[in-house]
């Protein structure tokens, strides 16, 4: 009685991620199985060049080699592409996709 | 093959080893030199599509990144012969950065030949070695096999000697 009903409020909610432009969404770098390289190279290739520790380097390496491919790292196209490019570089066989 | 001498790897070549890295160091150059030929099996190997099931978005991306991926792999094959020894047998020794342009260089090298030669994942090497020799131990399959495992040695030794990256 009396008493105004308040407006009503919505309940608190977090607000709604807005949909990340396409090229945000994730990416991923994918290294192939390969008869020629080396396991140790592989391994030392990536250490230096994602600066993973030996045990990660040689758990991705193990994966390339049991599974046939492994996704090495994940992020924005471009980084992605940039990664592939640099894979290339040490010969590697990489490639990029959707995560 | 390489061993670690403080912060150098080093190792003596004799005068055929000295000829054989100058050979195939040489030859990559001339692959990547000589005007390349996407169909050549080596040339897609070295250079793979980065999208494999989308050709114009390879292409895309080729045309930007190609020409210095080029330039890196010929810098790092000149490392090898600008660290052999001018004339006949010696010694090489190679700080860190002179030891991953090899590292590098030799896995390209390897990658070449071990795409002419049709190595697969089953291949035993030895096997392959043994038959070839039998067919004609004169014959270039015999060579380029014997070099092919060689620089897979030589590859292993380097990354051995090289300081522990942890």
């Amino acid at each position: 009685m009396g008493v105004m009903a308040l407006p009503q409020v919505a309940p608190v909610e977090a607000p709604e991620i807005e949909e990340a432009p396409a090229d945000d969404r994730l990416w991923v770098t994918v290294v192939w199985d390969d008869p020629v390289n080396l396991m140790s190279y592989v391994t030392w290739v990536f250490q230096k060049l994602f600066g993973y520790s030996k045990e990660r380097a040689e758990q991705l390496m193990l994966d390339v080699h049991t599974k046939g491919r492994a996704v090495v790292s994940s992020g924005a196209r471009e980084r992605m592409e940039m990664d592939a490019n640099q894979l290339h570089g040490y010969g590697l066989w990489a490639t990029v996709d959707r995560a | 093959m390489f061993r670690r001498n403080g912060t150098q790897c080093v190792a003596t070549f004799a005068i055929d080893e000295v000829r054989v890295l100058r050979k195939v160091a040489g030859e990559v150059v001339g692959l990547l030199t000589d005007g390349m030929d996407h169909t050549d099996p080596v040339v897609s190997r070295l250079f793979p599509d980065i999208y494999p099931d989308r050709p114009d978005d390879s292409a895309e991306f080729r045309l930007y990144t190609e020409g210095e991926l080029k330039t890196g792999k010929i810098d790092q094959a000149g490392a090898i012969l600008a660290a052999l020894p001018d004339d006949g047998e010696g010694e090489v020794r190679l700080d860190g950065e002179a030891a991953e342009a090899w590292l590098r260089a030799i896995n390209d090298a390897r990658l070449a030949m071990g795409t002419r030669l049709d190595i697969g994942a089953e291949t035993d090497l030895s096997e392959e070695l043994e038959q070839a020799v039998v067919h004609d131990p004169g014959s270039s399959r015999v060579f380029q096999l014997s070099v092919y495992a060689y620089l897979g040695y030589l590859q292993e030794s380097l990354l051995n000697a090289l300081p522990e990256i942890d």
